[in-house]
């Protein structure tokens, strides 16, 4: 075993952490950067290994967005950089100086939740909770990657312009963001409400489109059947 | 995690005068910062080359493309040229990591990630690849989804980008920025390597190249990807099998195969090729032209099971590919309890 740490003289035994002393490589190196986060910029210094996670939780005491794996693999440190969804832990703070971020915290619209946060409410789509503000990023990715016509590894026919978010598309779209507490079903339904009342909204969206143009109309009732067969 | 030096870089040019020995390129990092936390990693420099202007997508005139090495690989999933000219690099790529990775992994970065080996990636085990010379624990340990083919008793991993297998069937090239002067484009098959008996390296980069594009000629073919895993979605490959099938005439005219889950690199299925080309495209064909490939392999203790999987796989994506049908008939990714397939 030590061999392997023996060859390459940075290896402390133990695997390269060192256990509270001083790290190999020389001091800490730290960096100015700005970061938009639910809408307020804060100008901050890091040490350049910090990730965003730890930025968020740690500098700013956001501490919606939670620390489960610190590996990629659970999901629960999601937040939305610069509107996608991204996994907290792996990204490096330093290599998003400027970037705008939004956390669970931004979600709602001050005491108004988002249609999203109204339905885990309503189908109980948690437990504990403690996976519930990546979810609830993640989820909220989800719909508009859809909405933008982004296929997923179910999707039938990758070349369609718009996927529907059945519940197979919808556990495919969300397996990066695993439940201890195992509150997958609701979540589901909780997601497939949300996306079924929007899809129901931009159905009635395009009728009235319709009896305001009557030109057009056989064909905006073609398109308003469309979205409502999806 | 050692502290490191953090630049940004703004040109290619650039990035290559900012690479030092010690230095490492930096994508959306969810493979290097990982390695980094897990102390397998050890740069005192990052060159951050995911702002660099190589986020395009082009389609040339003849239906090929060239691919930026900073485009997102949820970008490159979603692009509707890329869907519609060559499925099976999107089908790839969506059958990889999960939706926020996709968002932050770059192509260059998915090319390059290392394996997924458990001793690999636990600095306190001995590993050639990470530490030559101190063995491979992987050999007579745990390996049940390490390599069947091409492995040395070096090094048993395999590579881990589901993306990659998909280039190695369509012919993609790597344009890589050589440190030592200019940038010409490497056949995939030339850019990674079997591991032999210098496993530290997993391609035939020199430190400090940088990848700057990939380049896809048309394929002309109907092409799909295909993966199993031990649960159905967010999960490496056990095998995967990216295909293209040309059948005229009931004949097969042409046909492009290459696994994933099982080598060093992806293994394009040369052997299965030549003995599928021209003969009549139905199971039976396809199951003999397995056959002829798997018969190269060389199991390990816990993973002969990927030979019959991966037979049954490559069998079961070209019949998909020639009756015209999708996965399973109901459109779904295919997993475990997939029948027939194990
Ligand atoms: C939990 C988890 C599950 C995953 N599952 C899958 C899966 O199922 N299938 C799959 O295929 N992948 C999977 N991945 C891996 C993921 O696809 C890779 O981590 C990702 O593609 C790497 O891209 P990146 O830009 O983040 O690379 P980085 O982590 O930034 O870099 C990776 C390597 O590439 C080098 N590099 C980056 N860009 C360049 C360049 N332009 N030129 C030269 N060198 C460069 C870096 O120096 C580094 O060595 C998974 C990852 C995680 C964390
Ligand atoms: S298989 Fe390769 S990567 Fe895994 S322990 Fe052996 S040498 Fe290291
Ligand atoms: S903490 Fe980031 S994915 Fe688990
Ligand atoms: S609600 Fe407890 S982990 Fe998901």
């Amino acid at each position: 075993m030590d061999s392997a740490n023996n060859s390459d003289g940075d290896v402390p035994p133990g695997g390269g952490r060192p256990p509270g002393g001083a790290p190999p490589g020389g001091p800490p190196v730290r960096a100015v950067i700005t970061l938009v986060v639910n809408g307020t910029e804060h100008r901050i210094g890091v040490d350049t290994r910090a990730s965003l996670l730890d930025v968020l939780r740690e500098d700013l005491g956001l501490t919606g967005s939670k620390k489960g794996c610190d590996h990629g693999q659970c999901g629960a440190c999601t937040i939305l950089l610069d509107g996608r969804r991204a996994n907290g832990c792996l990204a490096l703070a330093v290599a998003h100086d400027g970037a705008r971020i939004t956390t669970v915290e931004g979600l709602a619209d001050g005491d108004r939740l988002s249609p999203l946060q109204e339905a885990f409410i309503e189908y109980d789509a948690f437990q504990c909770g403690y996976c519930t503000p990546g979810q609830l990023c993640s989820a909220t990715a989800v719909l508009d990657e859809a909405a933008a016509g982004w296929p997923s590894a179910v999707t039938p026919d990758i070349t369609a312009a718009t996927p529907m978010l059945d519940a197979a598309e919808i556990r495919e779209r969300m397996s990066g963001n695993l439940c201890r507490c195992g509150a997958y079903v609701n979540i589901v339904a909780a997601l497939r409400d949300t996306a079924e009342r929007a899809e129901r909204q931009s159905a009635a969206d395009a009728a009235r489109a319709t009896s305001a143009a009557s030109d057009a109309r056989s064909e905006a009732i073609g398109h308003a059947q469309g979205v409502g067969r999806r | 995690m050692r502290p490191f030096v953090y630049e940004r870089a703004g040109t290619a040019d650039d990035a290559l005068a900012l690479h030092d020995g010690d230095a490492r390129y930096l994508g959306g990092g969810t493979n290097l910062v990982d390695l980094m936390r897990l102390g397998v990693e050890l740069p005192g420099r990052l060159v951050d080359v995911a702002h660099l202007p190589l986020d395009r997508i082009e389609t040339g005139g003849d239906g090929g493309l060239v691919i930026g090495a900073t485009v997102r690989n949820s970008d490159l999933a979603a692009d509707p040229s890329v869907r519609a000219s060559h499925p099976v690099l999107a089908e790839a790529v969506l059958a990889g990591a999960s939706g926020q990775i996709r968002n932050l992994a770059t192509v260059g970065g998915n090319l390059l990630q290392r394996t997924r080996c458990p001793y690999f990636q636990n600095a306190g085990k001995p590993c050639n690849k990470r530490a030559p010379g101190s063995g491979c624990p992987a050999y007579e340990g745990e390996h049940h989804n390490l390599a069947i083919l091409g492995h040395s008793t070096a090094c048993v991993a395999t590579h881990p980008s589901d993306m990659a297998v998909a280039l190695a069937a369509l012919d993609a090239r790597v344009r890589v920025r050589r440190r030592s002067g200019g940038e010409r484009p490497v056949p995939l098959g030339d850019f990674y390597r079997l591991p032999g008996d210098d496993p530290s390296r997993d391609t035939t980069l020199e430190p400090g190249d940088l990848v700057t594009a990939v380049e896809v000629p048309p394929v002309g073919m109907p092409s799909r990807y295909r993966k199993v895993r031990e649960r159905a979605s967010f999960a490496f490959a056990l095998v995967s099998v990216a295909a293209a099938l040309d059948v005229a005439d009931g004949e097969v005219r042409d046909c492009r195969i290459a696994l994933g889950g099982v080598a060093h690199m992806p293994w394009r299925a040369r052997r299965a090729e030549e003995v599928l080309r021209g003969l009549p495209a139905n199971e039976e064909s396809y199951i003999r032209a397995a056959e002829a490939e798997l018969e190269l392999a060389e199991p390990l203790r816990d993973n002969a099971y990927k030979v019959p999987l991966a037979t049954n796989l490559i069998a079961r994506t070209l019949s998909e590919l020639g009756s015209g049908e999708r996965a399973g008939g109901d459109g779904r990714a295919p997993g475990p309890s997939d029948g027939g397939l194990s």
